[in-house]
């Protein structure tokens, strides 16, 4: 950031930028904005800061996109710098406060065109850019190669097959069900998410696949505000499922990824009817509609005691609609549900979205202070156990939990369903012996 | 005076109307023709369900959770809004004045109630200027635009219940009711109270966008 402050301003460029975007919408918001005040209250920024005016998303906007506007793009990086910590540090483009504006004024998209007018002078985080140059290079955010990915795959295949009987993780299936995409700190960090995914799609006998390429749902471009690249990002996920021709996009436990890929993505990609190619299905929805079905049953022994709460991650529930198959999923898995407040699709960001949790240490103070709303909400339940079916919410509250020694065990629904379901008995590992009798008999 | 009074009832009357209603139709003419080509995301998830839902449920008093949540806040604001159309609308002396010179009118309420109502209004207007000054986040919003645009809102009431009273100078008064609300006219289609018209869009897309998309209610 430091060195970027003394390159001039391409004011062209930001001119383009603005021009582009200058929509029928964003004339109207800009213009009619009453300065009712009336959003503050719906955003955690101000809540978490001591009601400060200047983090009510009217100002936010007003004072970035709205400012860029009025001086016709004629702007110099000093602003651009003020911008950049209203921007990014003091908005998760959750989207909440659309839903307490008389007008509905949709101040995220307008926060994410200054963020594209802040990336276009090179003004974004460190964080983020990183996972630009991954991105570009690789098709994944932390720049994993290919190769290393489908070993991991059949490093889990192989671990795994050793608890669940016949367990496979078919790479590049053509025609199959369900596409699975992951977020890319799976195979690099957190390998057992894709073997307990490859679990329960085993169980439920699911017809399913991982793609060598496209693999990674995760659209931190579009959070950067590099509209291009977020468009090429979703477009080699797109790209493979048609070319396998499957039936359906899987989205992972993750919130950003299925905005992405179900709403966001096809306008970045330019797609005229706003519709991705390929249906897109969130986890959620589908391990709700496997125990729903009876695909997968739950041992009602082993459902979880303690009282659990659950996280409604804005890119899941408020901008992805699926709030209430998260709770009756939760109900399915756990006897003591304790709902926060509020919740559904008027739920708090917990402080980590909207690229937050990559953008690293220099944001990591601030995100601590807004993610307060969210950690008293925790503590009002007294749950123990917080399911988050989101990998930046994920973080975030386990953050959150010890800064504020909130006590919890912060858990995804694959980890829970692993440890509840039952597994029937064809896929009961088996030892040598057996098999060789099974084999045997069969002759 | 009375040189004026007839020219601002009469030409100048006609002319705001044509600027009033012009405009209106300009803005709303140019904004589709924008969105025809740069807005699809309105366009692609259009629907009318949700829609109504959204507007309708921010026109009735604390219709929305934001509403419930500032309960007087959001009425004051309900009742400002019916009184400043409500009161021009169903006055008696402006229905007569219609029916004169047009040979229509809407029916009408009784001075006695128009007058409350005008008091009523004038309270509503102190309350939300009192609101815009004292809190923080409202103030830091605020333009010295947006204090001109809420007391030139006030203002033809203000002339019209003094005139009405026969309190001040008549003849000013009036000439002053109808230039004040003149000018709010002609400004209405051009500035941020061409909410008047753009409320029902934008309402109508963040009710698609968010309901119609994702069934997550805007209000």
């Amino acid at each position: 950031m430091s060195e970027e402050l003394e390159k001039p301003v391409n004011t062209k460029k930001i001119k383009e930028i603005l021009s582009a975007n200058d929509s029928a919408r964003i004339k109207t918001w800009l213009s009619i904005c009453a300065r009712c005040g009336l959003c503050a209250e719906s955003c955690f920024f101000y809540l978490a800061n001591n009601r400060d005016p200047k983090m009510s998303p009217a100002y936010k906007f007003k004072n970035s996109l709205g400012e860029m506007y009025r001086r016709k793009g004629e702007v110099d990086r000093e602003f651009l710098r003020k911008c950049y910590d209203m921007i990014w540090g003091e908005c998760t483009t959750c989207k909440r406060c659309s839903m307490f504006c008389p007008f509905g004024i949709d101040i995220a998209t307008m926060i994410a065109t200054a963020r594209a007018v802040c990336n276009s002078q090179g003004i974004v985080p460190e964080g983020l850019a990183r996972t630009s140059v991954n991105y570009r290079e690789t098709g994944n955010q932390m720049g994993m190669a290919t190769e290393d990915f489908i070993d991991t795959c059949s490093w889990m295949e192989e671990e795994t097959g050793e608890e669940i009987f016949g367990l496979t993780i078919p790479i590049d299936k053509p025609g199959a069900k369900y596409m699975y995409t992951v977020n890319a700190r799976e195979p690099m960090y957190y390998p057992q998410d894709i073997a307990m995914a490859a679990k329960i799609f085993t169980v439920a006998e699911e017809d399913w696949t991982m793609p060598s390429f496209g693999w990674d749902c995760t659209n931190l471009a579009m959070f950067a505000g590099d509209r291009a690249l977020a468009g090429q990002v979703v477009k080699y996920m797109y790209d493979k499922a048609l070319e396998l021709g499957v039936q359906n996009i899987l989205i992972t436990e993750c919130g950003h990824a299925y905005r992405s890929a179900k709403y966001e993505g096809p306008y970045f990609v330019g797609y005229q009817d706003g519709k991705p190619p390929v249906n897109v299905v969130h986890s959620v929805r589908l391990f709700y509609e496997y125990i729903r079905d009876g695909r997968i049953k739950i041992d009602p022994e082993k459902m979880i005691e303690e009282p659990v709460t659950y996280q409604d991650p804005c890119n899941v529930s408020r901008n992805g609609g699926l709030w209430e198959e998260g709770r009756l999923l939760t109900r399915y898995l756990c006897k003591d549900f304790r709902d926060m407040s509020p919740n559904r699709d008027l739920n708090h960001c917990c402080g980590g979205g909207g690229g937050y949790i990559p953008m690293g240490p220099e944001f990591k103070k601030r995100r601590m202070i807004s993610g307060q709303v969210k950690a008293d909400q925790i503590k009002a339940t007294g749950a123990k156990i917080v399911i988050v079916p989101c990998h930046n919410c994920f973080d975030q509250i386990n953050d959150l939990n010890k800064e504020y020694n909130l006590g919890v065990k912060v858990m995804s629904f694959k980890e829970i369903i692993c440890e509840t379901m039952i597994i029937p008995e064809k896929f009961q590992p088996r030892d040598e012996d057996e098999e060789e009798e099974a084999e045997g008999g069969e002759e | 005076m009375v040189e004026l009074y007839n020219f601002l009832a009469g030409p100048a009357l006609w002319l705001t109307f044509f600027i009033f209603f012009g405009g209106l139709i300009f803005r709303i003419a140019y904004l589709y023709g924008l969105s025809r080509e740069r807005d699809r995301v309105f366009y692609n998830h259009m629907d009318a369900k949700w829609a109504f839902q959204s507007i309708v449920r921010w026109l009735i008093p604390w219709g929305s959770v934001s509403m419930r949540s500032q309960p007087v806040f959001s009425l004051v604001f309900f009742v400002f809004h019916v009184c400043l159309l409500g009161i021009p609308l169903f006055l008696y002396a402006h229905n007569m004045l219609w029916e004169e010179s047009f040979g229509v009118s809407l029916p009408s309420i009784s001075d006695s109630l128009a007058d409350t109502l005008t008091i009523v209004f004038m309270v509503c207007v102190a309350f939300l200027l009192i609101r815009r000054l004292v809190r923080p986040e409202v103030r830091i919003l605020t333009t010295a635009w947006d204090y001109t645009l809420l007391l030139l809102t006030a203002a033809p009431f203000v002339t019209g219940f003094l005139a009405y009273h026969q309190w001040g100078p008549y003849a000013l008064m009036m000439i002053l009711h109808i230039l004040t609300a003149q000018i709010l006219l002609i400004i209405i289609p051009f500035s941020k109270l061409g909410h008047l018209i753009l409320f029902f869009f934008t309402r109508a897309f963040i009710g698609f966008e968010m309901g119609g998309r994702r069934g997550a209610r805007s209000w």
